[in-house]
């Protein structure tokens, strides 16, 4: 009340009025000053995802409803890529191919990723030197990989043959047989990738509080105890992660294939993206290709979320 | 005492794993140079060999020879290079926006941005590629380049590191009479220095490696990327493997260099990578 009379003595009602509309035109040049600045730093970046990832997924769906060759005019053939997607036993053959190398690559390299990271827990000077050591694929290109282990397979008198049989134990054709071929090539994935999910796993590892492993180191755990019943239960987000995206990426595993095996030894590793590569870039079957990758765009949706949901149950369950 | 045996014990088991993972790790890196440096005669020589007596740089030579590869090694270069300063230029400068500034539709563009982590890039692999060759950029550095530079990962982890940036290092500059443009050259961006080593050696290793992309969008042989260049020394009558693991050598000089140079920038940015899901 006295404070409302106070100001009203100092200043006439136009004047507080010009003075509020002063303050207002000032904070909104502010504001649209900002919202320029804003517009100008996001812009180009904006504008690339927009046309480059944005643009393309759209056209993806729309390919995915047309029949379209190399030469032709894409025709609107509504569901029709997609009926013949499941009449095509390559189809089947080659996502079973895919769902394969996904259930061999996954369990392998969490738990090899885990076994070495748990290893590099251990107080010792040398844990750098291996840590390097192991995480050094990562320098190494897929394609560089890939040709480096196919060299090293050779059947004839490869390493590692040269090795086996240097000591006795029976060699292998590896790449060149339908019964190997798959196991070989994801032996070189598991390589390739172990030391990267290493690090994030060594990561989670040591974000866990020291105190907990102390307590239960003297309330007499073993090792494997702790690992089992304070480790493992707290790391389950960082697993979550690890696991989520080994799934993605083994569902899109096409460089080391490429140049290991092309899909063969009589298709023995001619997964679904191998199968959609050879659609649309050896064929030029585009429709058909383009149905094919939104079928594993909407597995890899589906496969994320069903994994969300699992761990959030098993999480409430504990 | 049996502490003490046990303890020693434990070494032995450690050190026992550590070594014998450390050679399944780093053994073909190891084999790669030694085969590199065998003449053609040897290279499948048995028993195995680690260093040849015959052992000469002639394969490297050859490389050099018979295929452009120093071409292949320069449009590596050129792409990787150029990708990986222009995206986290444009990266900081829209996470700086998303993370400082206040303007209409924030939201919507960050949510889209976080949306484009969804699409795979085999699905685009066609549109892109169409795309790509409408722009008349097939065989030139324009389709190697441009489409690699938007990243949403890029821009939320710029994004993530500038939200934690404090206020008031801002206010004081915009007090001192500085723009907007300013605050972000000389207060923002040089705080960011460490993340964006850690961004630039993963976008470089990233593109250094790139294969599908290059393979689809430019394979003439004065345009191949190295990682397609190592593919012209394998053949219908054979693979020239003293050659290809020469090549594979050269191929991953710059590779190794950043990894040992730089490992500590490497380990934090797959951890970003990890922290993040």
């Amino acid at each position: 009340m006295t404070q409302a009379k106070l100001s009203a003595s100092e200043y006439s009602d136009a004047e507080r009025e010009r003075m509020r509309q002063g303050r207002k035109r000032a904070a909104n040049r502010e504001k649209r000053e900002q919202t320029l600045v804003a517009y100008l730093f996001i812009l180009p970046d904006l504008l690339g995802l927009l046309i480059f990832l944005v643009l393309p997924m759209l056209m993806a769906f729309a390919i995915s409803f047309s029949d379209w060759r190399l030469t032709g005019v894409p025709e609107f053939v509504g569901m029709r890529n997609y009926e013949v997607i499941f009449k095509d036993p390559k189809f089947g053959a080659s996502l079973g191919r895919s769902v394969l190398y996904t259930i061999g690559f996954v369990p392998a390299v969490y738990c090899l990723s885990l076994g070495m990271a748990v290893l590099l827990t251990r107080k010792a000077r040398a844990n750098f030197f291996f840590r390097t050591l192991y995480f050094m694929p990562i320098a190494m290109s897929l394609v560089v990989a890939g040709v480096m282990w196919r060299f090293m397979f050779d059947p004839g008198n490869g390493l590692i043959n040269g090795l086996l049989s240097g000591v006795g134990l029976p060699t292998f054709q590896w790449l060149g047989s339908v019964q190997s071929a798959m196991v070989s090539v994801l032996i070189v994935s598991v390589w390739k990738s172990a030391g990267y999910f290493m690090i994030i796993l060594l990561a989670g590892i040591q974000d866990i509080p020291r105190d907990y492993i102390e307590a239960a180191e003297i309330d007499g755990a073993t090792r494997l105890q702790t690992f089992r019943h304070i480790i493992l239960p707290l790391l389950k987000p960082t697993s979550f992660f690890v696991i989520v995206i080994l799934t993605i990426n083994a569902l899109q595993a096409f460089d080391q294939i490429y140049v290991m095996t092309n899909g063969g030894p009589a298709q023995a590793t001619y997964t679904l993206l191998m199968y959609i590569y050879e659609k649309a870039f050896r064929e030029w079957n585009f429709g058909y290709s383009g149905a094919m990758s939104v079928f594993l765009f909407i597995i890899i949706l589906m496969l994320t979320l069903v994994q969300v949901r699992f761990f959030r149950s098993a999480d409430e369950k504990s | 005492m049996r502490k003490s045996v046990s303890h020693y014990a434990g070494a032995w088991v450690y050190y026992t794993i550590a070594i014998g993972l450390a050679a399944v790790f780093a053994g073909p890196f190891l084999w790669m140079l030694s085969s590199s440096l065998k003449p053609p005669n040897e290279i499948f020589a048995s028993p195995p060999t680690l260093l040849s007596s015959n052992f000469s740089f002639d394969n490297y030579v050859e490389v050099f020879r018979q295929a452009p590869f120093a071409r292949y090694m320069l449009n590596s270069f050129i792409v990787a290079i150029t990708v990986t300063v222009v995206a986290l230029f444009l990266h900081s400068l829209a996470g700086y926006a998303l993370a400082r500034l206040e303007f209409p539709g924030k939201r919507l563009v960050f949510i889209l941005i976080l949306a484009t982590l969804m699409v795979p890039f085999y699905t685009i692999l066609i549109p892109l590629a169409m795309l790509v060759r409408d722009l008349g950029w097939i065989n030139t550095y324009w389709a190697l380049i441009i489409p690699a530079i938007p990243h949403a990962f890029g821009i939320f982890w710029l994004r993530q590191f500038f939200l934690g940036i404090p206020g008031e290092l801002e206010e004081a500059a915009r007090i001192d009479g500085a723009s907007r443009m300013g605050v972000f050259f000389f207060v923002a961006l040089p705080l960011a220095k460490p993340v964006l080593a850690s961004l630039s050696v993963f976008f470089f290793l990233a593109n250094w490696d790139a294969f599908l992309w290059p393979l689809v969008a430019a394979n003439a042989p004065e345009m191949r990327v190295v990682q397609l260049g190592i593919q012209s020394f394998t053949g219908e009558h054979g693979n020239a493997w003293h050659l290809i693991m020469a090549a594979s050598v050269v191929s991953i000089i710059p590779t190794l260099i950043l990894f040992f140079g730089l490992q500590r920038y490497i380990v934090e940015s797959v951890k970003m990578t990890g922290l993040k899901g």
